[in-house]
């Protein structure tokens, strides 16, 4: 219709406006569909786009009255761009699927609608109330819900079953403690003669999130509920960074420098490494492509399991109709209900986001035939929230910087962190409450 | 009436000129103000507006230790890619410019790169440069040579960023040079060869000052692709291990869009115009004065 209006000359095109108009005054009477935008990222690679694809034409064929164009947008960084330049240039989606920890800073820019304000029956705040608390923790604040689960993960460890029985280890038996799993790295490496690495935590990408990780094993949290704090440089945390950099520098476990992020599944795959930690949106991809035995399990302690949950929120944007955000929320409840969000589980490896998720059959038989699958929940009653803060884009790079900086032998874990917490106390000086 | 005559000639030149000004104002001109205008605020704190502070961000900027190594990265990568791709796209263009068998095939392989988009070209080297799957290792490997973290390691990863660059780059800049060989008159080469001049000193007083208006722009193209281009960072490195491959637009990225500091990307934008604007004048007027054209 649009195309065709660009054709017209001016008057007719006046016209043609006015009826465009009439048309949206016919939708809101539901002869006319809704329309809806949506980003979404992907971060994990494989074939997810098409997944998405299927659902949103699923939903479709059920909802007539409602048009929603998905519309993939890159990573997690990429999305909130595009979002962001939508919104400014004033062409704002409805909906998008974004970073969960990007809520700071949609909420700084006025740019995001809380569901509790749409909420009115019982039966959609039973849905609100539905999800895992755990994956809340990130899209809530003061009490409003701004972030509805949809691709969240944690961090989970991959085994290579094989590997472990050729280093003279229980294939079996992963890894429960930091110790272990640097004698069991240490290990590998030795028995393969120095053809395999022990294990790989990614240094690139997202470091901070691996980090959180490590500090929260370690009993430490690094950021404030309110997002206006950080503590990087607390002891806890060094610690937590001092075994990190001992893997590499020490057990001769891990390789020397930063691990990418983005070949680390295929390093996994080609048996270069015996054990990874990276988010369980790869387990689809892995069960999929390994041609060895491999486990899945929960990251191991140091004082207590941990790790910091991760991935991709619903928001609702402002700047559309009401009309628009009902629709918004008929898609969104429609791609969480139990039963997509096990479909979308068992696609992906990402988690079902409700306990009800887990009670479907579909989801159930998988758990039985592929156990992994469970984990990220069983993980979940040790997670914690992801890194998220005012100013976010910041504070994550100085503690990225840090990561990095320790990582490749640039400065030790105390100075880095030192420094990271001084950047990160810049950024956030106007926030303190 | 020949005023008159002279007058219309005048607006017909200008009218002429209006639409590329029009262009250029709409696109470069008006973003270039409204950047500098930027620049001078500090953006607003949770929904007030910005808030005009003068200087302070250029102040910020000069004691931003970030921002000078970025600046310095940016340095090195100009010097490491300019020269080098430009000795290589010459290198190429004067090897498949000569009579040798498959020369269609050569000439199709080395323009190759350029055919792919950037972002699809630094996935492939991704994988080239992954420390134990990669090919660069696996052949290190084959001669009994220790792996290197290409990307990861903070001394080398600037270099492996640089050597993708010129490989994407050098097959671009050689077709202009193969252009430009192609309009020199083959009677040249014959004279000098009546001469008995050697090849060498044929090339370097000959063909080397011939090509020199290529150069000036091949020159000009490839310092603002090392300032313009930075697609394959998102990619490879984003500018870490700690910045170390972080470059200048990539800082400006970040600030705008991770950051969400407007203002502050606008203040190093501006003092990236000023050194472009500085070094193409200087190129210009230097360069030019040695350029023979035709």
């Amino acid at each position: 219709m649009l195309s065709l209006i660009s054709r017209f000359p001016m008057r007719y095109s006046l016209v043609a406006a006015g009826l465009l108009s009439a048309g949206q005054a016919l939708a809101q009477t539901g002869d006319e569909p809704v329309e809806l935008t949506m980003y979404y990222p992907v971060a994990v690679g494989g074939a997810l786009t098409d997944v998405v694809d299927g659902l949103v034409s699923d939903f479709e064929d059920e909802h007539p009255n409602i048009d929603v164009e998905a519309i993939y947008a890159g990573n997690y960084d990429d999305t909130r761009v595009r979002a962001m330049s939508a919104i400014e240039a004033g062409d704002a989606p409805q909906l998008s699927v974004m970073f969960s920890i990007d809520l700071f800073d949609l909420i700084e820019q006025d740019a995001i609608v809380a569901f509790d304000d749409l909420v009115e029956t019982e039966e959609e705040q039973a849905w609100l109330d539905s999800f895992y608390p755990g994956l809340m923790e990130n899209g809530q604040l003061d009490g409003q819900t701004y972030g509805i689960p949809f691709q969240r993960s944690t961090i989970v460890l991959y085994w290579n079953k094989d590997a472990f029985e050729a280093a003279g280890l229980d294939p079996e038996q992963p890894p429960e403690t930091w110790e272990e799993m640097a004698e069991m790295g240490a290990a590998v490496r030795e028995a393969s003669d120095g053809e395999q690495w022990g294990v790989m935590v990614p240094s690139t990408g997202y470091p901070y999130w691996m980090f959180q990780a490590f500090a929260f094993q370690n009993g430490h949290r690094l950021m404030s509920e309110d997002g206006t704090e950080v503590y990087f440089d607390d002891p806890a945390a060094i610690e937590a960074l001092e075994y990190w950099v001992s893997l590499a520098d020490e057990h001769a476990a891990m390789p020397d420098g930063t691990i990418e992020w983005g070949t680390l599944r295929q390093n996994f795959l080609e048996q270069s490494t015996a054990m990874i930690w990276h988010s369980t949106g790869n387990l689809t991809a892995v069960r999929e492509e390994a041609d060895f035995d491999f486990g899945v399990a929960m990251l191991p302690m140091k004082t207590q399991r941990g790790s910091p949950t991760g991935g991709g929120n619903f928001y609702l944007f402002k700047d559309s109709s009401e009309e628009e955000q009902q629709a918004a929320m008929t898609f969104i409840r429609w791609m969480t209900a139990p039963e997509r969000a096990a479909a979308w589980s068992i696609e992906t490896g990402y988690m079902g986001v409700s306990p009800a998720a887990y009670e479907t059959e579909a989801l159930q038989d998988y758990i039985e035939t592929f156990p992994p699958a469970a984990v990220a929940r069983d993980q979940l009653e040790h997670g914690t929230a992801e890194l998220a803060t005012y100013q976010g884009g910041r504070v994550r790079r100085a503690l990225d910087n840090a990561v990095q900086a320790a990582l490749t032998g640039q400065m030790s874990p105390e100075e880095a962190l030192t420094q990271a917490q001084r950047e990160a106390d810049a950024a956030l000086r106007r926030y303190a409450r | 009436m020949i005023q008159n005559a002279d007058r219309r000639m005048q607006v017909y030149g200008a009218l002429l000129l209006l639409p590329a000004a029009l262009l250029l104002a709409t696109f470069a001109y008006l973003p270039t103000v409204a950047t500098l205008f930027n620049s001078l605020f500090l953006p607003g704190f949770r929904g007030e507006p910005a808030e005009f502070v003068g200087l302070e961000n250029y102040q910020l900027l000069i004691e931003d230790d970030t921002f000078w190594q970025v600046a310095r990265n940016n340095l090195i990568y100009a010097l490491g890619t300019i020269p080098t791709s430009i000795a290589l796209a010459l290198g190429m263009a004067l090897f498949v410019n000569a009579r040798l068998p498959g020369r269609g095939f050569v000439r199709m392989a080395y323009f190759t790169p350029t055919i792919l988009p950037m972002i699809a070209a630094a996935n492939i080297w991704m994988f080239f440069y992954a420390p134990q799957i990669g090919l660069f290792n696996a052949m290190l490997g084959w001669l009994g040579l220790p792996g290197v973290n290409w990307l990861g390691d903070p001394n080398v990863a600037l270099a492996s960023v640089i050597v993708m660059t010129v490989w994407k780059e050098a097959g671009f800049f050689m077709i202009f040079y193969l252009a430009a060989l192609q309009s020199i008159p083959p009677e040249l080469e014959e004279a000098s060869n009546l001469e008995g001049t050697s090849r060498w000193s044929f090339f370097w007083r000959v063909t080397f000052p011939l090509l020199m208006p290529t150069t000036l722009f091949v020159l000009i193209n490839a310092l603002i692709n090392a300032v313009r281009v930075v697609d394959h960072l998102f990619i490879l490195t984003k500018g870490g291990p700690n910045n170390a491959t972080n470059l200048l637009l990539y800082y400006v990225y970040e600030n705008a869009f991770s950051f969400f500091d407007r203002t502050y990307a606008a203040t190093i934008t501006v003092v990236i115009l000023l050194v472009l604007a500085v070094v193409a004048t200087v190129k210009f007027t230097v360069l030019d004065r040695r350029t023979h054209y035709q």
